[in-house]
């Protein structure tokens, strides 16, 4: 599955896509499948104040409970109602209907932090290296 | 369950092993002064015959012929001895938490029917087996109503178990809950104007008990109207179980904490007992303890397996829905055995006989003067009684007379001064009712 260009990653496999001053925020394609079946998750109320590299969710798989850290500092403003009566979402379209949350961002310089898609991946062609050796 | 020690030969050996001339050896990484110098005071070892003279010579002690008016959260009944056999056998007595459900299908399909049993009981849809007894399920319960309502206060019925409200008071002292207790009425029944008054947009949870500390049944439905209006949670706590043979379900509760002694399990000193939470299908993955579901295996068969498990401590570590990390099995299979026994007729003719023999001896107790019921509200297999008189003094004639006698309300209620909580179940006959009767009135009319 192709990384979409214009998102911005984080180390812990978070995506986030801002548009319009909303930034909505998923699991990578990688990291659904590290996971496994997905089958539930967990996620704030709108609302909730959530600060960046902060658990702000999880994601349970059949195989392990997860943590989803937020890229950036912000404002939850909506979450993913759908991920509640259909989580397998996540393992099939990760990075577009199976978003988890969108968020108003209280410090714009935080994305700069983030990783762009080359990076992110070299990033896992670097872990899939180290899986592999 | 036998315990075999070592021989000074099979330590010898196993020092030998790893290289120690002594056991102190073992030890040497321990700081010198964190170690013991002296033996521990204990007793010194018996032979085989020794040990069966001191436990023939202990059981002797204990009290025979006694008959006993006390209940308060841990009641009298009858069991088959078919339970303890049962639960003697070697599969299910010694057997380990069922994580590999292909070698433990016997295990997961009585913790399986468990569940099942107690969702028909308490008229909700899913239930957990289990957690260590009724006060700790009530305590549990609230902490599952405060994540899934994200609020920190919590109202208690003082007519709860003095006890639970006790363990709700000690996890709560840490954890940033609030505790407020809630008074009762004239009729021993949760004050509910009060209720409504204290029910703002901060409260989690509603605890109460039916039949309550009193002996009272309280109005469940009534309750849980103001409560659901607030956006609160509706928790009841149930000591007595075997009252759900006759008295309505609490299905207006959103959770229900049980303590399932009554069922099969005999009244001892420290237990163990079973506590059992009962709740709605979509509060499931915020319900502490273990879950067995049923599901089919790669043929298409039937099968039971450990289910959720993610939301427990060996998983999810601090994150985890509780700290809880065993559960009673063996004793939720007594009441498993014992209920499956019973059947449904048979805990209803149980229900009935404690209530008709309560019935009875309040009847017979009012005859005496200076004996007054206190609350007129129904109750169960317990009720409560003003007497003219201290009820410590008035126990102590009565164990004369070989009859322990009620509950003395005092000792948790300073208001209560005179007042007596009586518990009679099905084991208690007519005749030793109206012998406590007739103890009772010869008590009164000695002189102070």
């Amino acid at each position: 599955m192709a990384y979409p260009a214009t998102y911005r990653y984080t180390k812990q496999h978070e995506w986030i896509n801002v548009k319009d001053g909303v930034g909505t925020v998923g699991i990578t394609d990688y990291a659904q499948h590290e996971l496994g079946d997905v089958v539930f998750v967990e996620l704030p109320k709108p609302g909730a104040k959530i600060g960046a590299g902060k658990s702000f969710g999880t994601v349970e798989s059949v195989k392990a409970v997860s943590e989803i850290y937020a890229p950036v500092s912000g404002e939850v403003v909506e979450a993913n109602a759908d991920l509640e009566a259909t989580p397998e979402k996540l393992n099939t379209d990760p990075h577009n209907s199976a978003w988890l949350i969108r968020m108003t961002l209280s410090d714009q310089a935080e994305l700069d932090k983030l990783m762009d898609v080359k990076a992110y991946e070299a990033f896992i062609a670097e872990k899939n290296k180290e899986a592999s050796a | 369950m036998r315990y075999l020690p070592k021989s000074p030969a099979e330590r010898k050996e196993m020092l030998a092993v790893v290289g120690c001339k002594t056991a102190d050896e073992l030890f040497s990484s321990i700081p010198e002064r964190y170690r013991l110098k002296k033996p521990l005071n204990l007793p010194a070892p018996l032979s085989e015959a020794e040990i069966i003279q001191y436990f023939k010579a202990r059981a002797a002690e204990n009290s025979l012929g006694y008959t006993s008016f006390l209940g308060a959260g841990i009641y009298n009944h009858l069991r088959s001895v078919i339970t303890d056999t049962i639960i003697q056998r070697g599969e299910f007595l010694t057997s380990y938490t069922p994580y590999q459900a292909e070698i433990s299908q016997g295990t997961l399909q009585s913790i399986f029917e468990f569940q099942t049993l107690m969702c028909q009981l308490t008229g909700q849809e899913v239930a957990n087996a289990s957690m260590y007894d009724g006060s700790t399920a009530a305590t549990e319960a609230v902490l599952m109503a405060e994540r899934l309502t994200s609020r920190r206060l919590v109202l208690v019925a003082r007519s709860v178990h003095p006890e639970y409200r006790a363990v709700l008071q000690t996890y709560a002292k840490n954890s940033g809950l609030r505790v407020e207790e809630l008074p009762m009425n004239s009729h021993g029944t949760v004050d509910a104007r009060a209720l409504q008054s204290r029910l703002k947009d901060d409260v989690a949870a509603v605890l109460v008990q039916s039949p309550n500390f009193l002996g009272v049944i309280e109005p469940l439905a009534e309750l849980s109207n103001l409560v659901h209006k607030s956006g609160a949670l509706l928790v009841v706590s149930i000591t007595e179980a075997v009252s759900l043979g006759l008295v309505s379900p609490p299905s207006d509760a959103d959770v229900v904490a049980l303590e399932g002694q009554s069922f099969g399990l005999p009244p001892s000193y420290g237990g163990p007992y079973v506590g059992v939470i009962a709740s709605r299908d979509k509060f499931v993955r915020q319900m502490p303890g273990r879950l067995v579901g049923q599901t089919t295996d790669s043929h298409g068969r039937r099968g039971f397996v450990l289910t959720l498990a993610t939301r427990e401590q060996h998983i999810r570590r601090e994150k985890a829905t509780s700290n809880i990390c065993t559960n009673q099995a063996l004793c939720a299979l007594a009441a498993t055995t014992h209920l499956t026994l019973l059947g449904k007729e048979g805990l209803r003719e149980m229900a009935h006989q404690n209530l008709s023999k309560a019935r009875f001896a309040l009847a017979e107790l009012e005859k005496i003067p200076g004996v007054r019921r206190a609350f007129d509200a129904p109750f169960f297999n317990e009720f409560t009684i003003e007497l003219p008189r201290s009820v410590r003094l008035v126990n102590a004639q009565l164990l004369r007379d070989k009859i322990i006698g009620p509950f003395v309300l005092g000792a948790a209620y300073p208001d209560l001064t005179k007042h007596a909580l009586v518990c009679v179940t099905e084991t208690i006959t007519r005749a030793e009712i109206e012998r406590f009767a007739g103890a009772l009135r010869h008590a009164l009319e000695q002189p102070l």
